[in-house]
């Protein structure tokens, strides 16, 4: 696991990889994560054009304190060596391996990261890498996956790939994706990395997108692949911590402060127990609340 | 770098440039077209003529038509077009990015 504790990760925004104006446009929208594409969205005749251009994108463009993700193409494609290198030289903060389906997949990459490296002179394991999974042999390798580099910064469910994998396809209510995205998660939490959750393509209907995210939200992803920077701020407010979230949070970090001033490692507050998970819990929702603008500096509650 | 067939690469959609590149007995000449070719044409052209000398290339003709590109769109697209023309696309001049 790599060292990317309490990262914010709601928002991974897809921007193809071969688009200048998408590409120079991507770090206004406010994304958490900005993935680059040089797979699907790619033309086979266009694969070198579009590593170039995101290759200098990063070079001269300022993405802000957004993450920087590359998705390259597969490794049982001609493009993935030169996808990899020139990433890596590139600096980017993160290489996302498509069809991920085993430990030894994921092995290779850390590998052919860690030579790119050494070849162009990046401190050594600068560059982290995320899988996604987008099969039922994915899926039933997610722990694995996850847990076979420490560069793993985290994993994500592709579902086009993976309900056509299963012979179905997309539901407005998504239970064809229930099993996958419980084995994602869980996969993702013991091996202590982030757990993405898949786009949601119609961007008609406004309904359902919220329905879906309120729903991974509850499940526990970190957040969200999005196609469409509309979506951003959508996701963001279903992660919006309440009001009352936020101030119960608060209390529970000033209590457990005043503990450790005393000396004491448990507490109770209001009558209930206070200890690490709900401390872990609270630590979330202040920095979920820093994100989303309700807090100032020292964490008082703005009023809206 | 040996210029061996007439390559393009990049499009003309918005933020874009498109390079024609091909052979030339000696020297480069670049024929522009772009719409801010008044206030930016000297700069694009330089950002071309740039990345080719680094890349090595002495001898071509560009043709160029820009729709707005950014200097790192216009350095990207000319790779690109140089590595299709000279035939290396599959081993990329890493010393040049």
């Amino acid at each position: 696991m790599a060292e990317n504790e309490e990262r914010l990760r709601r928002t991974m925004m897809f921007v193809p990889g071969n688009n200048p104006a998408m590409v120079k446009d991507a770090g206004i929208y406010g994304a958490d994560s900005i993935m680059f594409d040089l797979e699907d969205s790619v033309s086979l005749p266009e694969k070198d054009a579009a590593r170039l251009l995101v290759y200098e994108a990063l070079q001269t463009q300022d993405y802000g304190d957004a993450e920087m993700v590359v998705r390259v193409n597969g490794q049982d494609t001609p493009f993935y060596d030169n996808d990899v290198k020139a990433m890596v030289k590139a600096g980017i903060d993160v290489i996302r391996l498509p069809k991920a389906e085993s430990t030894e997949m994921v092995q290779k990459l850390d590998a052919d990261i860690a030579a790119a490296e050494k070849q162009f002179g990046r401190e050594a394991g600068s560059t982290h890498l995320m899988a996604a999974i987008e099969s039922a042999k994915g899926v039933l390798q997610a722990a694995n996956i996850a847990a076979a580099s420490d560069r793993m910064i985290g994993i994500a469910l592709s579902a086009e790939d993976y309900t056509t994998d299963m012979k179905t396809h997309r539901y407005p209510d998504g239970r064809e994706l229930e099993f996958a995205r419980n084995m994602v998660l869980h996969a993702a939490r013991a091996a202590g990395v982030a757990a993405f959750d898949t786009v949601f393509t119609n961007m008609d209907d406004t309904e359902g997108f919220y329905r879906e995210t309120e729903y991974i939200h509850q499940l526990g992803f970190d957040g969200k692949s999005l196609v469409n920077p509309r979506q951003i701020p959508m996701v963001n407010k279903v992660y919006e911590p309440t009001e009352a979230e936020i101030k119960n949070a608060r209390n529970v970090i000033n209590a457990i402060q005043e503990a450790k001033l005393k000396g004491s490692g448990v507490i109770s507050m209001n009558g209930q127990m206070v200890d690490r998970p709900v401390v872990l819990r609270a630590q979330r929702v202040m920095k979920l609340a820093k994100a989303s603008n309700l807090v100032d500096e020292e964490g008082n509650y703005l009023e809206k | 770098m040996e210029i061996k067939k007439t390559a393009i690469a990049g499009t003309l959609e918005s933020s874009d440039i498109q390079l024609m590149i091909s052979q030339a007995d000696s020297g480069i000449t670049i024929d522009l077209q772009s719409d801010v070719k008044k206030v930016f044409g000297d700069q694009i052209e330089a950002v071309i003529t740039t990345t080719l000398k680094a890349m090595g290339v002495t001898a071509a003709k560009v043709k160029a038509v820009d729709k707005g590109a950014l200097d790192c769109v216009i350095k990207a697209r000319t790779i690109a077009a140089v590595q299709r023309a000279a035939e290396t696309t599959d081993t990329p001049a890493w010393e040049v990015l």
